[in-house]
């Protein structure tokens, strides 16, 4: 039976991941380009130019795109905390079940009520309704990932919330605390400029393609040089964003910090190891650099960490065996207590369901925190109490090789990012940058690096987490459902087959969209489209609509672009 | 009632209003299952797809926002049926996914499978959404197979989850069930009458009209006789009640009791299903205002319903394992702490209301005369 559960969770957890790695393939673009979208609708706005109008509407096809499979993926994913995750569900629910309510009243209500208008009120709405309904979709994207990120933050570093013996479970005590955590502050900043670089670079990207073959030019520099400007800025506050992260990370998740440094063996001055090669056979326990080559900076990780270059940074082994000089407890005693704190609250479970209310009153003294009693042991004990769910301390060491290089990966192409933007917005502004061809071509190149960056950073945060569900409180076999492994090996095959036809799907529409590009969109007015000769005749609710050449684009695409014909023309 | 109880029973209207929105707002899908019978061109069913497809994502963020309001409201429903019932809600949840890209991608070139794949998947949407719902709702009444023991957390040895399903059909048994099939097959024919006097209203070709109404006759009708059966069987079964000590016992003619024993959900009931049957005599004739008295009819209705599921010390989510397991307000709810936040949050409903609606205008029929705004040149 156990077996069963250990094998579930491997599954679970391959779903989660799944979905997730499937869901942030969408979300960063959602949310960077929908606030580019709205910069470029403010600019027709502003100048009535029918050019933004066209250019706006080029970017929010591609958008539009991505949003419907972002928005599919979000579902599934909010749903497997209660269908693979009913465990972690009740013993955190009260807390985290609150910023998922949240983000759906505020922010995807927000989101999905007015990008309705983005799309189909262009010839229904007036132009000032229609730029506020950008505007607002853009906010809504973000501020719906705030929320998210709040609740994933809180995973990462638990804040405003105690433990209720009489309800198993964990109550929330300060919203403030959860809402505006630093994990939670960092984290949003980090991902949403993150997310703004990677739509920038998209944008580039796309307008690079064009510019290499020499098409719409107009279109592709003054996006290049919106695009350029914004992904710079985003790709330097997204660096200093990462910085703080990890100093919030060396106090609150050490152990993370440690695997994504290799770094078995603790020492003050820590070296930060900006490329290395990891000996497959490195172990907390084995002498000498984990390294087959490294390029350290002596220092940086030390002064990163605590902003101190002399500061002491705790290594894997010294997490795992514990080193008093530095107030560091061994595991092995962190689960005993654990299993201490366990044995505690049945021991009181057990005495209220046997209707014994004195050894009840007694035991429940242990978790007032009122009581000199309670303090001593909410603070010895009960702080460990997900400890004693592990079987031995080694389990509290995450995956180090992929951490280690999945890390440099984010923060080698986010530094390649600054470089290649510096120099594309550099000779936009000269305007040579149609003559530097190598560059372009690389500008497109970074586009699926970019995804794989921002992947890469999920990877990072999530399973730098493991073993736990959430930090210190629940590991993930104690967090997860009920459910036979087949049962949810079956859902994973379905789910990883129905998303990948999905992807497939989006970037074989995006491509062919980016193929047809904006030329295909007329910018003439409405009126002037109506009694133009259409080559379809939709009923009433179709010509209604029929002027906005974006709901052409969602659903008439066939006839509105010329289906069947040469799409690049 | 203190205020802890007092925000229980807040939550549980909240929740059951998101639910009477969301079925009301299930009507896309229903206009989904007719698009191929009342669209007989390319062009006719663009045309009603387009009239559906500026409103489908209000049904699917109305489905996330009930899914996030129960988990922070009643997380230990959001643990137990999720986590227990999963093949059923991963099977709806599917459905969704399928919908979200099919209106986007339908008539996209490059779109890989061709449009009549996107098409199958709005019909496979349209039909299995509401039906799962239904059978899905319908265990609020006829209960599941599920046990609910917090102390497996902290017990020696054994399973540590807490909620723990005692079949292994995973949710698939309630589809065994002819009584949530029932409500599972009125809220697709309810759909399916919706979308018809939502056609009726927001289209202006009269072909289509005139289809519209003459399909919403028989699925008037035919959801009439399944929902009456329903009903029927609900207000004469026995019910479970929460007794004070916390115990739950079976009481005879508990959902019609509840309806007499707390009057406005009673009126509500009356109200609603006589909202519905209006809708359905001014939808017979053509009326293109039925959709109003429909969708009203049909949010009174479905409220009062999950009032009687709830409120009244009923237990909502009855075990048929161990009827001490069943789910009550009071023993599945949120801390008070986290529902007075919630309730501060909820403050926000009348605001996105406001602006739903404003926008819902916005985007209905075009009215003739001079563009209100054009862009300068």
């Amino acid at each position: 039976m156990i077996t069963d559960y250990l094998h579930t969770v491997d599954w679970s957890r391959a779903q989660f991941a799944m979905t997730a790695a499937y869901h942030w393939l969408f979300v960063p673009l959602t949310l960077g380009l929908s606030l580019l979208i709205a910069c470029m609708e403010t600019v027709y706005y502003r100048t009535g130019d029918p050019f933004w109008r066209r250019t706006t509407r080029f970017w929010m096809r591609l958008f539009g795109v991505n949003f419907a499979i972002g928005v599919a993926t979000g579902l599934i994913l909010e749903f497997e905390f209660g269908t693979n995750w009913s465990n972690y569900s009740y013993f955190v629910g009260d807390i985290f079940g609150a910023p998922l309510a949240i983000e759906g009243l505020m922010a995807f209500f927000l989101e999905t009520t007015f990008v309705a208008v983005m799309f189909f009120g262009w010839d229904k709405v007036s132009r000032g309704f229609h730029l506020t309904a950008t505007w607002l979709t853009a906010l809504g994207a973000n501020l719906s990932a705030w929320w998210i990120l709040v609740a994933n933050a809180w995973m990462q570093a638990p804040a405003g919330c105690a433990f209720n013996p009489e309800t198993l479970r964990n109550e929330m005590t300060s919203f403030a605390d959860v809402a505006f955590s630093p994990v939670a502050v960092d984290k949003f900043l980090h991902t949403t400029l993150s997310s703004f670089l990677l739509a920038s670079l998209f944008v580039v990207g796309v307008s690079a393609w064009y510019l290499l073959r020499g098409r719409e030019r107009q279109t592709a520099l003054r996006s290049i040089r919106l695009a350029s400007l914004s992904g710079l800025a985003s790709a330097l506050l997204t660096l200093g964003t990462g910085d703080r992260s990890g100093a919030v990370v060396a106090r609150t998740q050490p152990m993370k910090l440690a695997a994504i440094e290799a770094l078995y063996h603790g020492r003050e001055g820590a070296p930060l190891t900006v490329v290395g090669l990891l000996r497959p056979a490195a172990r907390r326990d084995t002498a000498g650099s984990p390294f087959r080559f490294g390029i350290e900076i002596p220092k940086l990780l030390s002064f990163m960490s605590f902003r101190d270059a002399d500061a002491y940074v705790p290594g894997i082994a010294d997490l795992i065996d514990g080193d008093p000089a530095h107030g560091l407890m061994p595991a092995a005693e962190k689960i005993a207590r654990g299993r201490t704190a366990i044995a505690e609250l049945a021991r009181y479970r057990a005495a209220e369901e046997a209707g014994d209310r004195t050894a009840a009153a007694a035991a429940k003294q242990k978790f007032d925190p009122a009581t000199p009693e309670g303090r001593a042991f909410l603070d010895d004990c009960f702080a460990y109490f997900g400890y004693g769910y592990l079987g031995s301390p080694q389990e509290l060491i995450p995956d180090v090789p992929l951490l280690f290089y999945a890390f440099r990966v984010m923060v080698g192409a986010g530094l390649l990012f600054i470089l290649l933007l510096a120099a594309v917005w550099w000779y936009g502004r000269r305007g040579t940058l149609e003559r530097q061809r190598t560059l372009l071509r690389c500008a497109i190149l970074a586009v699926p690096l970019a995804y794989i960056a921002s992947e890469a950073g999920w990877v990072v945060a999530e399973v730098g987490r493991q073993p736990w569900a959430i930090q210190d409180l629940m590991p993930v076999d104690v967090a997860v459902s009920a459910i036979g492994s087949r049962a949810v090996a079956t859902t994973f095959f379905i789910l990883l087959a129905l998303f990948t036809a999905l992807l497939a799907a989006e970037l074989s529409i995006l491509f062919r969209q980016i193929r047809l590009g904006p030329r295909n969109i007329p910018d003439v007015d409405v009126t002037d489209i109506d009694s133009a000769p259409r080559g379809d005749s939709g009923g009433p609710c179709d010509r209604r609509l029929g002027g906005s050449e974006d709901s052409g684009d969602t659903l008439r695409d066939g006839s509105a672009n010329g289906r069947g014909g040469d799409p690049a023309r | 009632m203190d205020t802890f109880t007092l925000l229980q029973h807040y939550w549980w209207l909240l929740i059951s209003l998101l639910g009477a929105f969301l079925v009301f707002l299930l009507f896309v899908q229903g206009g989904q299952g007719l698009l191929l019978l009342l669209g007989r061109t390319d062009d006719e069913r663009a045309a009603l797809a387009e009239a559906l497809g500026s409103k489908w994502e209000l049904t699917f963020t109305t489905l996330v926002t009930f899914g996030g309001a129960f988990f922070a409201s009643f997380p230990l429903f959001y643990s137990t049926s999720f986590g227990g019932a999963f093949y059923v809600w991963t099977a709806l949840l599917l459905v969704f996914v399928v919908q979200a890209v099919a209106y986007e991608y339908r008539r996209k070139p490059g779109n890989l499978f061709g449009e009549r794949t996107y098409d199958l998947f709005l019909l496979v949407n349209g039909i299995a959404g509401p039906l799962l719902l239904g059978v899905l709702v319908g265990t609020f009444f006829t209960g599941a197979h599920f046990t609910v023991r917090p102390l497996n957390l902290v017990g020696e040895g054994g399973s540590r989850i807490i909620s723990q399903w005692t079949t292994p059909w995973h949710g698939l048994e309630a589809l065994a069930d002819p009584r949530n099939l029932l409500l599972g097959a009125s809220l697709t024919a309810l759909a399916g009458m919706l979308a018809c006097q939502y056609f009726m209203n927001c289209l202006d070709d009269a072909h289509l009209r005139a289809r519209a109404q003459r399909a919403m006759r028989p699925l008037a009708l035919l959801f009439l006789a399944l929902f009456a059966s329903f009903l029927a069987g609900l207000l004469t079964a026995d019910g479970p009640h929460a007794a004070p000590d916390g115990s739950i016992v079976r009481v005879p003619y508990k959902y019609l009791r509840n309806l007499l024993q707390m009057p406005v959900a009673g009126g509500l009931l009356a109200l609603g299903v006589l909202a519905v049957a209006w809708s359905i005599l001014r939808g017979w004739r053509g009326d293109r205002r039925a959709f109003r008295f429909g969708g009203c009819g049909t949010v009174l209705t479905v409220a009062a319903l999950l009032l009687c599921a709830g409120w009244n010390d009923t237990a909502y989510y009855p075990s048929l394992a161990e009827p001490g397991s069943s789910l009550t307000i009071r023993n599945s709810s949120s801390s008070e702490f986290t529902l007075k936040v919630m309730s501060v949050v909820s403050l926000l409903i009348p605001v996105i209301l406001l602006y739903v609606r404003r926008v819902w205008r916005a985007l209905g029929p075009k009215r003739p005369g001079p563009r209100r705004d054009s862009p300068a040149r």
